[in-house]
C-alpha cells in the first residue's frame, strides 16, 4: 500500500514555503470572495443553492463563477469565502477522483468520505496556521441515507438538517428552521424549490455581497443535478416609501 | 462577548481587520457542558448535544460525548474540533495498546495516557477540557478531569463547560455536600439520584446558558457496560 500523500495537480504551483527563497505566505484574509451557501434536506435528497458572484471587497468582480461542484456521482460540495483557495481544493478533489477511477475497482467515493477527505484538509491546514479560508457544505446521498455536512477554516465540522454559510446564518437559518426542521422527510420538492427561493430571495435584500443571479442544485437518488444560473422575482416597490436612511 | 468573530466570517471584505494583532487565531469556542458523577460501582455521564460559534447555533445534535473502544467514555467541551482530534488521537493509542498487550486498556492507563498525550502538545494545546468516566480495577465509578495541556484529577464528579459556573456549585451542594453540617462530602449517590441529578442539572444550565440545550446525550457505565440514552432540553 503506497502512503497516502496528496499529490498536488500540475496546475498548482508549489506554495510559497516550499521554495527556497525562505519566505512563507499564508492566507492571512480573504481576497476574492463567494458569499453564502443555503441547503437543507428534504423529502428526496438535499437542496442547495448559492450565487455566482465572486466579490472582490465591495467590488462585484466576477459574476458568473459556480461554486457548487460534483464530486464523484452522488456528492455535492458548496463553497463560500476565498475562491482562490476554494480553486485549489477544486484541484485537489478531482485529483481525489482521477485516483479513485484509476483503481478501477468498481468502487465509488462516498458522501461521507469526501466529507472527512475535505474536513482532514481543512483542520490540518488551520494547524499550520495557513487556513483555507472557506465553508464548505457537503451533501450526499448514500443508500437512502441523506447526508449534510459543514466544516469551515477552522476545521470546525458538524451535520445539521439545515446548513447556511456566512450571511446566511444569520439570515436564512432562522427561516430554514421554521419551515424546515422536523419536517427532513415530508417536504416535495416543489415546496423545497420554494423554501430555497425565498431563503436567496431575502438574501439578496440584505445581503450587500450577494448576486441575483444564482445556481440550485440537488442530490437525489438520481445523482446529482446543478441548474443554470437563474434570476428571482424581486420587488422593490417598498423602496419608494422610504426617506433617509431608515431602511 | 468578542464581535470581531462577525468580521472573522469567510465572507468579510479585504480591508476589515481582526483583532488578535495580525495573526489569525486558530481556536474557537464551541459552547456546550459536559458533567460525570461517580458511584460505588457506577458512573453517569451527561453532555448536551447543541454546537454554537457565539450567537449561531451550528447545529442542535453533534455529540461531544465519545464511547471509547475500551468502555469508557470521554466528554468533552471547547473547541470542537480539536476534540474529535483527540478522540482519534486517543483510539490509535489505545489499538496500539490493544495490539501489543492483547487486551484493552483500563481506565487508569488510559487517564495516564491522556495526561500524556494532552502535554505532548503543550505548546499547541488541544483547546479540550475532557472527562474520563469508566470503572476501575476493583470496578468502583472513576472519574478523571483535565485542563487542555493535561493536568489530571481524580475525582468524584465534575462539570465543565460553557454552563460550568452554575453547574460546578450545584454539584458541590448536592453530591459533594459541600458546607453542610452533619453531611459526609465523600458519600457516593445512588444511580436513580446521580441520574436525576445530571438531568436537573442540565435543565437548569439550558434555562440559563445559551450555549446548552438542545439534547441530552446520558451514559451510564456499568459493569453491564454503557447504556446510552437521548433526551430532550429545551431548543430556544
Amino acid at each position: 500500500m503506497d502512503a497516502i500523500k496528496i499529490q498536488l495537480p500540475h496546475t498548482v504551483q508549489p506554495r510559497a514555503e516550499n521554495a527556497n527563497d525562505g519566505a512563507v505566505s499564508r492566507t492571512m484574509q480573504p481576497i476574492v470572495t463567494g458569499t453564502s451557501v443555503v441547503a437543507f434536506k428534504y423529502k428526496d435528497g438535499i437542496m442547495m443553492a448559492a450565487d455566482t458572484l465572486a466579490s472582490y471587497g465591495s467590488l462585484a468582480r466576477f459574476r458568473s463563477e459556480k461554486r457548487l461542484m460534483a464530486v464523484g456521482d452522488n456528492t455535492l460540495v458548496g463553497v463560500s469565502g476565498d475562491l482562490s483557495d476554494f480553486q485549489y481544493m477544486q484541484h485537489v478533489l478531482e485529483d481525489l477522483e482521477t485516483r479513485e477511477l484509476c483503481m478501477d475497482d468498481d468502487q465509488t467515493l462516498g458522501t461521507k468520505s469526501v466529507y472527512k477527505y475535505i474536513s482532514n484538509i481543512m483542520y490540518n491546514r488551520r494547524t499550520k496556521v495557513d487556513p483555507l479560508w472557506n465553508s464548505y457544505v457537503v451533501a450526499g446521498l448514500d443508500h437512502d441515507e441523506k447526508f449534510l455536512g459543514f466544516v469551515d477554516l477552522y476545521g470546525t465540522r458538524y451535520q445539521s438538517p439545515t446548513i447556511a454559510t456566512g450571511f446566511g446564518a444569520h439570515l436564512a437559518q432562522p427561516i430554514l428552521r421554521k419551515r424546515v426542521e422536523g419536517r427532513e422527510d415530508e417536504i416535495e420538492e416543489e415546496e423545497a424549490l420554494a423554501i430555497l427561493d425565498d431563503c436567496m430571495r431575502v438574501l439578496f435584500y440584505r445581503d450587500a455581497r450577494s448576486f441575483n443571479k444564482l445556481r440550485r442544485a440537488k442530490v437525489t437518488a438520481q445523482g446529482v443535478e446543478i441548474s443554470e444560473p437563474y434570476s428571482l422575482e424581486t420587488n422593490w416597490d417598498f423602496a419608494e416609501s422610504i426617506v433617509g436612511y431608515g431602511g | 462577548m468578542d464581535f470581531a468573530q462577525f468580521q472573522q466570517a469567510p465572507v468579510s471584505v479585504p480591508t476589515e481587520h481582526h483583532s488578535h494583532g495580525n495573526r489569525w487565531d486558530p481556536y474557537v469556542d464551541n459552547g456546550g457542558t459536559s458533567l460525570a458523577i461517580a458511584g460505588e460501582d457506577f458512573v453517569v455521564v451527561a453532555s448536551d448535544t447543541r454546537q454554537s460559534n457565539g450567537y449561531s447555533i451550528n447545529s442542535r445534535y453533534s455529540p461531544k460525548a465519545f464511547e471509547l473502544s475500551n468502555g469508557s467514555v470521554l466528554a468533552t467541551t471547547g473547541y470542537h474540533a480539536d476534540a474529535l482530534k483527540l478522540v482519534e488521537h486517543i483510539e490509535q493509542r489505545a489499538q496500539l495498546y490493544f495490539h501489543k498487550h492483547d487486551r484493552a486498556m483500563n481506565v487508569s492507563a488510559m487517564a495516564q495516557m491522556l495526561s500524556g498525550i494532552l502535554y505532548s502538545k503543550r505548546f499547541f494545546p488541544y483547546y479540550v477540557f475532557p472527562i474520563l468516566s469508566g470503572l476501575d480495577a476493583k470496578g468502583k465509578g472513576a472519574v478523571y478531569t483535565y485542563d487542555p495541556v493535561g493536568n489530571m484529577e481524580r475525582v468524584n464528579y465534575q462539570a465543565y463547560g460553557s454552563a460550568s459556573a452554575l453547574v460546578q456549585p450545584f454539584l458541590d451542594s448536592q453530591v459533594g455536600f459541600k458546607n453542610q453540617r452533619n453531611a459526609d462530602p465523600s458519600r457516593l449517590l445512588e444511580r436513580p439520584q446521580a441520574v436525576k441529578l445530571a438531568i436537573d442539572a442540565f435543565t437548569g444550565a439550558t434555562e440559563r446558558d445559551i450555549h446548552t440545550g438542545d439534547w441530552l446525550d446520558l451514559f451510564i457505565i456499568d459493569q453491564d457496560g454503557i447504556h446510552q440514552t437521548k433526551r430532550e432540553l429545551k431548543h430556544d
